[in-house]
C-alpha cells in the first residue's frame, strides 16, 4: 500500500500478499523508479513476514509491501540487485531463505537467532570470491588496520597492481542494537540511536525523532526542528571537512590535510556550543531538542561560523587548485549512474553519479521549510566528483545555517510526546545524514511498544558501491576510493 | 683525518636530514613538528628494543637491514668530502657506489619477500620496478659528470661545481640528482614516507616486519642514503673543493640543509603521483640526463 512518508499507517491496512504477488509488486515498482529503502521481516505470530519498504523520490511517496509468513521465497536479487545485502540480512536474522540468491553469505556473522540448528560462523569465516590464474594474487586487509579506524575485512583479487575484484566482509562491530530496541521506546532508546553510528549522532537521532513524532501524530515545534536541522548541517560540515582533509592526506597533499584536521574540530566545537557535546549527543530528542539557543550563543555562533567558513573555503580551494592532487582524483574510482541506480546507492556518492537522491528534498522533515538547501549533483561518478559534491554541499550547508540562524522561529523547542503509542502501527523516519539517507522504520505491536525497529544506515547501501568502484583500479588507489565514500562500519553492523 | 672527516660527518649528522625535512613540513602545515633530533631518539629507542621475527621467515629477514646499512656506508665512503677526495677513491668507483646501493635494495627486497606477507611482496615489486628505472638515469647522469672530469671517479667528478658559466647543460645534473633523491629515498611525489596506508606504500611497506635493532639499521641506513644523494646533489653544483676547507665545509653543510628544506617544500606543496605515473617522472629525468650527456660530450 502507498502512503505519504510523514504519515503512520495501521498494519491491519497492509494486506499479507501471497509470495508471488509480493515479489512481482517489488519488481514492478523498482522498474517504475521506486527505490528499496528497507527489506526486513516483521516477527509475525510464529513465522516471520518479509516486508519491503519502497520510496519514490519524485513525490515523497512510500510503499509498504507485506508478504505472508514464510521461511523461504524466490530471491529478488537476480532481478533487483539493490536487495542483495537486505536478503542476506533477512536470511541471517530471520532464517528466511531467499531461494536462488547468488551470494548467500553471512552479513554480520551473528548466526541465526531463530534457528539454533544452523551453526554460527566465526567472524569473517566464509568463502570469498576468488580469481585463479598465473600472476593473479590475493591481498587481504584487516580487520586489524594500521590506522585508528574501525575493523573491516577487505579481500582484493589482483592482477599485478590492478584490482579485478574486491569483496568486503564486515560484522565485527555488531552490537545487536535492533534487537535491543524491541519492546521500546524506553530510556535507553535514544542513546542507542545516538551511538548507532557515532559520527552521525544527529542524523540518527533526528530519524528516530521523526519516527516517534509520526507514530504519535505530533509535530515538533518549528524552533526545535530548526535547531535540529542546523545541528544536522553542522554534522555534515564537520564530516565533509574531515573527508576533504583525509582525501588530501591519502594522496600525500599536506596543506589541505593539515588545515581540514583543525577546521573539522572547529565545526565540532560549534556543535558543542549548541548542546555541550562535540558530536551532538543529548541535543535532539523526540519532539524537538533538549536545548534552546539564547541571543549570546547565537551571536557567538555567527562570528565563529564566519571565521570557520573562511578557513574551510580556503582549505578546499587549496585542494582544488593543486593540479597534482586533482590528477589523482580525476578518472579514479568511477561508478556509472546505471550501476549506482541498480545497487541503490544513496548520499553524496549517488549524487556524484548524477542521481538526484537527497532525502532533504524527497522527504523533508516536518516543520522544515521544504527545499531550501540546493541539491549538489555531478555526473562524473569518480573520486573527483565525490570530492566536489562534498565541497559544494559544504557551501550550501553554510548558507542554510546562516539563513536559519538569522531567522530562527520563536516559541518552544520541545513538545512532549504521549506516553503510549498507537498499537499495530508502522512509521518511517527519513533523514539525509552526511553520508546519505538514513531510514528508520518502527512497527508497534498490540501493546504500542516496538515489535520491530529497523535501522538502515546509508553505509548499508553504499559498501557494495565501493567494491564496484574499485574494479579495474590500481590497488594503491583503494585508500583514496575508500575515503571518497567514507562509510561507517558500526552503522552497517549495528 | 681530513680524508675521513666527511665520512664521520655523514655518519653523525645524517639523521638530522629527515629531522629538517619533517620540521619544514610541519611548519608549513601550521604545526610545531617533532624535534629536530627525533631520528636520533628513534634510533636510541629502537636499538634498546628486542626483535620479533615471524616463525616462517628465514635468515634472509635479519640479513636485509644489515646489508642495506653496510652498503649505504660503503657508498658514502666513496663519496668525496667538501675538503678533499674520498680516501678510497679509484677509477670507476661510481659503479661500485651505485651497485652498493643496488645491493642494499636487493637485500631489503629479498627480506621483504622472505616475510611472505602480501603487502611486502607488493612493496618489493614496486621498489624493484622503480629502482630498475632509476638506475639508468643515475648512470646517464654520472656519465655526464664524468665526460669532462679529470679523473673518472666520484672524487674526480664531484665538488668542482658547474664548470664555467657556459655550461648550461650541466644545470640539468643537480635537477636529475634531486629527482633521484626523491625516488630513491621514497619521498613525495614517488612515495609517501608518512602514510599508514599499506596498500599505497613502496619502501615503508617492505620494512613492516622488521623491529628493534633491525629497524634501527633500516632507519639509519636510509638516513645515510639520503645524505649520499643530498651530498651528491650539492657537490654537483657548488665548487666547494676550490674553496678554503672551512668555507668549503660551511657551504657544503648549508647546501645539504637547503636540499633538505627543498625536499620539505616539495612534500608540502604537491600530492603523490599515481603509482603508474612514476615511470614517466623517471623517464623525463632520464631524457634530461641523456640530453645533458650528449651536450657535454658534443662540446
Amino acid at each position: 500500500m502507498e502512503f505519504p512518508y510523514n504519515q503512520a499507517i495501521a498494519l491491519a491496512e497492509a494486506p499479507r500478499l501471497p509470495l508471488a504477488r509480493f515479489r512481482q509488486d517489488v519488481l514492478t515498482r523498482v522498474a517504475a523508479g521506486w527505490r528499496v529503502l528497507a527489506l526486513f521481516a516483521l516477527p509475525g505470530d510464529d513465522i516471520p513476514e518479509p516486508v519491503c519498504l519502497l520510496g519514490r523520490d519524485r513525490d515523497g511517496r512510500l510503499a509498504f509491501l507485506r508478504a505472508e509468513p514464510t521461511l523461504a521465497y524466490v530471491s529478488l536479487t537476480p532481478e533487483c540487485p539493490q536487495c542483495h545485502l537486505f536478503e542476506r540480512e533477512l536470511y541471517e536474522q530471520w532464517g528466511v531463505v531467499p531461494e536462488g540468491h547468488p551470494w548467500l553469505k553471512p552479513v554480520r556473522f551473528t548466526g541465526t537467532p531463530g534457528r539454533p540448528d544452523l551453526p554460527r560462523p566465526g567472524p569473517g569465516v566464509t568463502d570469498y570470491f576468488q580469481v585463479r590464474g598465473e600472476d593473479v594474487h590475493e591481498v587481504a586487509v584487516g580487520p586489524v588496520h594500521a590506522g585508528i579506524i574501525e575493523p573491516g575485512h577487505f579481500r582484493f583479487q589482483c592482477f599485478g597492481e590492478e584490482v579485478l575484484h574486491l569483496e568486503i566482509s564486515l560484522g565485527f562491530q555488531h552490537r545487536g542494537i535492533e534487537a535491543a530496541l524491541v519492546g521500546g521506546p524506553d530510556r535507553r532508546t535514544v542513546h542507542f540511536m545516538e551511538t548507532a553510528a557515532g559520527d552521525t549522532t544527529i542524523g540518527h537521532s533526528l530519524a528516530h525523532a521523526a519516527v516517534l513524532e509520526t507514530l504519535a501524530g505530533v509535530a515538533a515545534p518549528a524552533r526545535g526542528r530548526a535547531i535540529g536541522r542546523v545541528a544536522l548541517e553542522l554534522e555534515r560540515l564537520a564530516n565533509h571537512t574531515g573527508d576533504l582533509g583525509a582525501l588530501a592526506g591519502d594522496v600525500g597533499y599536506q596543506p589541505t590535510m593539515a588545515f581540514c584536521g583543525r577546521i573539522r574540530g572547529d565545526f565540532l566545537n560549534l556543535t558543542a556550543l549548541l548542546c555541550g557535546n562535540r558530536f551532538g549527543r543529548g541535543l535532539v530528542r523526540p519532539g524537538g531538542t533538549a536545548f534552546d539557543l539564547d541571543e549570546a550563543v547565537l551571536r557567538l555562533l555567527d562570528t565563529r561560523l564566519e571565521a570557520t567558513r573562511r578557513a574551510a573555503f580556503g582549505a578546499a580551494e587549496l585542494l582544488f587548485s593543486s593540479s597534482s592532487a586533482l590528477a589523482r582524483f580525476e578518472g579514479t574510482g568511477r561508478l556509472t549512474s546505471e550501476a549506482a541506480r541498480d545497487i541503490g546507492l544513496v548520499g553524496p556518492p549517488a549524487r556524484a553519479c548524477g542521481l538526484p537522491r537527497d532525502a532533504r528534498h524527497s522527504f523533508p522533515l516536518s516543520g522544515a521549510g521544504a527545499k531550501d538547501i540546493p541539491m549538489q549533483i555531478h555526473d562524473f561518478g569518480g573520486v573527483y566528483a565525490r570530492t566536489l559534491v562534498r565541497r559544494l554541499e559544504m557551501e550550501a550547508s553554510l548558507d542554510f545555517i546562516d539563513a536559519t540562524l538569522a531567522d530562527l522561529p520563536p516559541g518552544p523547542v520541545n513538545r512532549a510526546l504521549p506516553a503510549t503509542f498507537p498499537p499495530d502501527t508502522l512509521a518511517v523516519g527519513l533523514v539525509e545524514g552526511w553520508r546519505g539517507e538514513i531510514c528508520h522504520v518502527a512497527a508497534t505491536g498490540p501493546d504500542g511498544r516496538f515489535a520491530a525497529y529497523k535501522i538502515v544506515d546509508p553505509s548499508f547501501h553504499n559498501w557494495f558501491g565501493l567494491a564496484l568502484a574499485l574494479r579495474g583500479q590500481q590497488i594503491s588507489d583503494f585508500p583514496m576510493c575508500n575515503k571518497s565514500f567514507n562509510l561507517s562500519y558500526c552503522g552497517h553492523d549495528l | 683525518m681530513d680524508a675521513l672527516a666527511h665520512l664521520l660527518a655523514a655518519l653523525l649528522l645524517a639523521p638530522l636530514l629527515p629531522g629538517i625535512i619533517n620540521r619544514v613540513k610541519a611548519r608549513l602545515s601550521g604545526r610545531v613538528g617533532r624535534p629536530l633530533f627525533q631520528t636520533y631518539f628513534d634510533l636510541a629507542r629502537l636499538v634498546q628494543k628486542g626483535v620479533v621475527e615471524s616463525e616462517t621467515s628465514s635468515w634472509m629477514l635479519p640479513l636485509g637491514p644489515v646489508v642495506s646499512l653496510a652498503t649505504a656506508a660503503i657508498a658514502l665512503t666513496l663519496l668525496p668530502g667538501p675538503a678533499g677526495p674520498s680516501p678510497a677513491a679509484f677509477t670507476g668507483d661510481f659503479i661500485l657506489a651505485a651497485y652498493c646501493l643496488g645491493l642494499g635494495r636487493l637485500a631489503l627486497i629479498l627480506a621483504a619477500l622472505d616475510s611472505g606477507s602480501s603487502f611486502e611482496g607488493m612493496g618489493a615489486s614496486r621498489e624493484a620496478a622503480f629502482s630498475a628505472l632509476a638506475e639508468p638515469v643515475l648512470f646517464l647522469c654520472l656519465l655526464a659528470l664524468a665526460a669532462d672530469a679529470p679523473d673518472i671517479s666520484l672524487s674526480g667528478m664531484l665538488g668542482r661545481g658547474l664548470t664555467g658559466s657556459l655550461a648550461p647543460e650541466r644545470l640539468f645534473v643537480p635537477v636529475i640528482l634531486f629527482i633521484l633523491l626523491l625516488t630513491e629515498n621514497c619521498r613525495i611525489p614517488v612515495d609517501d614516507p608518512n602514510t599508514h596506508l599499506e596498500l599505497t606504500m613502496i619502501h615503508e611497506v617492505m620494512v613492516l616486519d622488521h623491529s628493534g635493532p633491525d629497524m634501527a639499521a633500516i632507519v639509519y641506513g636510509s638516513s645515510l642514503k639520503l645524505w649520499f644523494f643530498a651530498a651528491a646533489t650539492v657537490l654537483s653544483v657548488l665548487p666547494v673543493r676550490a674553496m678554503p676547507p672551512v668555507a668549503g665545509w660551511a657551504v657544503f653543510l648549508a647546501g645539504l640543509a637547503v636540499v633538505a628544506i627543498a625536499v620539505g617544500l616539495v612534500e608540502s606543496s604537491m600530492a603523490r603521483l599515481r603509482l603508474i605515473r612514476v615511470p614517466r617522472l623517471l623517464g623525463a629525468a632520464g631524457t634530461l640526463a641523456a640530453l645533458s650527456l650528449v651536450l657535454t660530450v658534443w662540446r
